[in-house]
């Protein structure tokens, strides 16, 4: 019986704000306005199939002497991307530099010597020495930096997925006493080599490997961004949410829900359940309108559901975080306009984080945004549940830690509040 | 009658400030009981200690026998509850509130539909019912928040204020109604701050006063401590000193008590009759203007007067 009344607080609450024509236009009217914006500003809806952004001016410098610097300048050089990319090649780093500084690239893209060999080691070279890519960005062009950053993410990911299996079938092999662990690494870099160009020679090395009957999907900038949008007008909800605990309290409905029988804990649930009901109806909707309006692709159905949940459930509990630690409705409005922003741009809902300080890209871990977003590109790019595995937890993780400690909080201070 | 409420030295503290200093007081089965104090007395404090919102510094009350510190859950079962506020929520229907409000008490089915028709039938809203509540003006308001408090037909009704801020045909209406509940059996606790009220509705009246319950009893044993002495009340213009004429007129012989407050003077006297042309003619000779006079009988207000030295509303 008490369970039901959690529920019942749940759903007056979703039908309370499902009311309230501000929070509608907030929550639901000024995502999909900014949405539109986007498809409008990238020529979404003038007939063509382009994304809009075209001929990203970007600058290879491959001093790499291997197979992988190769064809990650063969992917660039693709005739998937030639629409997309205007890549050129160039033998100085410092030139290419310059460049961008003058605003004459949107990136660099340096693959350093010994590149190959850090990932797949050859008989002479057994040990891996780390070698990064060098990615330089331009600033002024986030959204084209961001775009050219996913490439060479898909590649990296290709290359470290084929990389990893390649040992596990050696380690495999040795273990079935079919290789001597002599024999492990000649057979573990023929193994690499051949997973690396299997992968690398299919169109997994585009914007999108999940292909049907054959037919290339080209990169969507509205799929780049809109997940930015929804996940940083999500914290706006959550916030509307944690707010109306405290304005129930004002108004007098908190108190009266708690001298009825019913247990405080409850009360609680049902508040941050009805926050958390409200978060998913607008990912859905927001989800579920651009698709149809858009025909834009979220990816995997069931990784899409997976993230809209958990990440509702990290941003409700930031809400109840806020609830909880903050004194008065007006209070929590301000804190939670100025997080939702915050969070926005730490989250990367404006541009691709890879441009930011690394410190940023530490600190940004505590947002809801950057798991999700990220989560969302993912398999906005043709990523599977499994590699989202580790978002969701981190959401799971941030959601039962928050609850935690915003009801410690509120057990601590009173539910109602003198 | 026996008691349905047992208050014992209530204490209830926010940091230094002692807001409910040890109180006791029993409520009868089937009175009213009201606790009548100026604003930040201590009432509302109060309601929300037993009705089990809050806990209390020290002491316990129980109702019917249950503990509100021990049975919290057994006490809410057996209150209810009409807060000060209105709070009710305004952007659903007065049918949807009572719905909600009902399912929380655990009510359901038909039983709820029927006890809501009951309710609506009571409150005369019947015909608006699927109207949202902020539409309503701020008397419905009122009777839809009592209508709440009464959805689960409670052993006693605690009413906060229940008039705060309302026109007189609805504050009246409200009064009729709770007489009605309490002749239909209901034992009925009553904060106000209106002296009129506390003396049209209970059966006795608990006196409070920062945080201090200073007297409790029926109306007669109350007006009985003020004796056979009337009120004087003095409103003076804007511009004159009510602490001046009231040192002034303390020394004038039947003057019991002067007591200065925002632009009024209030003198206990045995004889009001009496003392008005004297003490009219003195504040002349003072050079005050004095814009009207009040004479009253001993009543609530005296009592309090005399209690505390201030007047009721204060």
């Amino acid at each position: 019986m008490q369970i039901k009344k959690l529920f019942l607080i749940a759903i007056k609450d979703l039908r309370l704000i499902f009311r309230d024509p501000s929070a509608l236009v907030l929550m639901l009217l000024a995502p999909f306005v900014l949405t539109i914006g986007m498809g409008a500003l990238t020529g979404r809806f003038s007939g063509g199939t382009g994304s809009g952004i075209s001929n990203i001016p970007v600058i290879l410098v491959n001093e790499d002497q291997g197979l992988l610097g190769d064809v990650l300048v063969e992917v660039f050089q693709s005739p998937e991307l030639v629409e997309l990319v205007a890549p050129e090649l160039m033998d100085d780093l410092q030139r290419a530099k310059a460049l961008v500084d003058a605003d004459q690239s949107t990136a660099v893209i340096y693959i350093p010597e010994g590149f190959t060999d850090s990932i797949i080691p050859s008989a002479e070279t057994s040990e891996q020495a780390v070698v990064r890519i060098l990615f330089y960005a331009n600033p002024t062009q986030p959204t084209s930096a961001g775009v050219v950053r996913s490439i060479l993410d898909q590649f990296i990911n290709r290359v470290e997925l084929g990389n990893v299996s390649g040992q596990v079938i050696v380690q495999q092999l040795i273990e079935n006493g079919l290789i001597s662990p002599a024999q492990a690494g000649q057979v573990g870099q023929e193994i690499s080599q051949e997973i690396a160009q299997m992968e690398t020679s299919r169109s997994s090395i585009t914007i999108q490997s999940t292909v049907s009957e054959g037919e290339g999907i080209e990169f969507d900038i509205l799929a780049y961004m809109a997940p930015g949008m929804a996940i940083m007008f999500l914290m706006f909800t959550v916030t509307y949410g944690g707010r109306s605990l405290l304005v129930e309290n004002y108004h007098g409905t908190l108190p009266r829900l708690l001298v009825a029988p019913t247990i405080p804990a409850y009360v609680l649930g049902g508040k941050a359940f009805g926050i958390f009901l409200t978060a998913v109806a607008q990912m859905a909707i927001l989800i579920g309108g651009t698709s149809l309006m858009f025909r834009l692709e979220w990816g995997d159905t069931l990784g899409v559901i997976l993230l809209i949940l958990t990440a509702a459930f990290a941003a409700t509990g930031w809400g109840l975080f806020f609830a909880a630690i903050l004194k008065t409705p007006g209070q929590v409005a301000v804190t939670g306009s100025a997080v939702m922003l915050l969070f926005g741009i730490l989250g990367g809902s404006f541009f691709d984080l890879s441009m930011l300080p690394d410190w940023i890209q530490v600190v940004n871990k505590i947002t809801p945004n950057a798991w999700a977003v990220d989560g969302f590109r993912i398999l906005s790019f043709g990523g599977g549940l499994d590699d989202i595995l580790t978002n969701i937890l981190a959401l799971v993780i941030m959601g039962i830690v928050l609850f935690v400690v915003a009801s410690f909080w509120m057990q601590k201070s009173g539910l109602a509040r003198k | 009658m026996a008691p349905i409420l047992e208050v014992h030295n209530l204490v209830k503290k926010y940091g230094d400030l002692v807001a409910v200093k040890g109180i006791s007081f029993d409520v009868m089965e089937g009175e009213i009981f009201s606790l009548l104090g100026p604003n930040g007395a201590g009432k509302t404090t109060t309601i929300s200690i037993l009705s089990t919102l809050f806990s209390p510094t020290a002491g316990d009350a129980s109702v019917d026998g249950h503990s509100v510190t021990s049975e919290p859950m057994a006490v809410k079962r057996l209150i209810g509850v009409v807060p000060q506020e209105i709070a009710l929520y305004e952007e659903l229907t007065a049918l949807e509130n009572l719905n909600f409000w009902g399912q929380m008490y655990g009510l359901s089915g038909k039983a709820l539909a029927k006890r809501v028709d009951e309710v609506l039938e009571q409150i005369g809203l019947k015909n608006r019912a699927k109207e949202r509540i902020k539409t309503y003006s701020g008397g419905m308001k009122r009777r839809v928040n009592i209508g709440v408090g009464l959805l689960h037909k409670p052993k006693l009704l605690f009413m906060d204020e229940p008039t705060v801020g309302i026109d007189p045909q609805s504050r009246r209406a409200i009064l009729e109604s709770v007489k009605e509940l309490n002749d239909s059996g209901m034992t009925i606790l009553y904060t106000t701050h209106y002296m009129e009220e506390a003396q049209e509705l209970s059966d006795r009246v608990g006196i409070i006063d920062y945080g201090e319950l200073i007297a409790l009893g029926t109306q007669p044993e109350l007006t009985s401590k003020v004796g056979e002495t009337d009120t004087l009340i003095l409103h003076l213009g804007e511009n004159e000193d009510p602490s001046f004429l009231a040192d002034e007129l303390r020394v004038m012989e039947g003057v019991l008590q002067a007591n200065p407050t925002d632009h009024q003077v209030a003198i206990v006297t045995p004889s009001a009759e009496e003392l008005l042309a004297p003490v009219v003619s003195r504040t002349n000779e003072l050079g005050i203007h004095i814009y009207s006079v009040d004479m009253r009988e001993p009543n609530l207000e005296a009592v309090f007067l005399q209690l505390t030295g201030r007047a009721l509303r204060d």
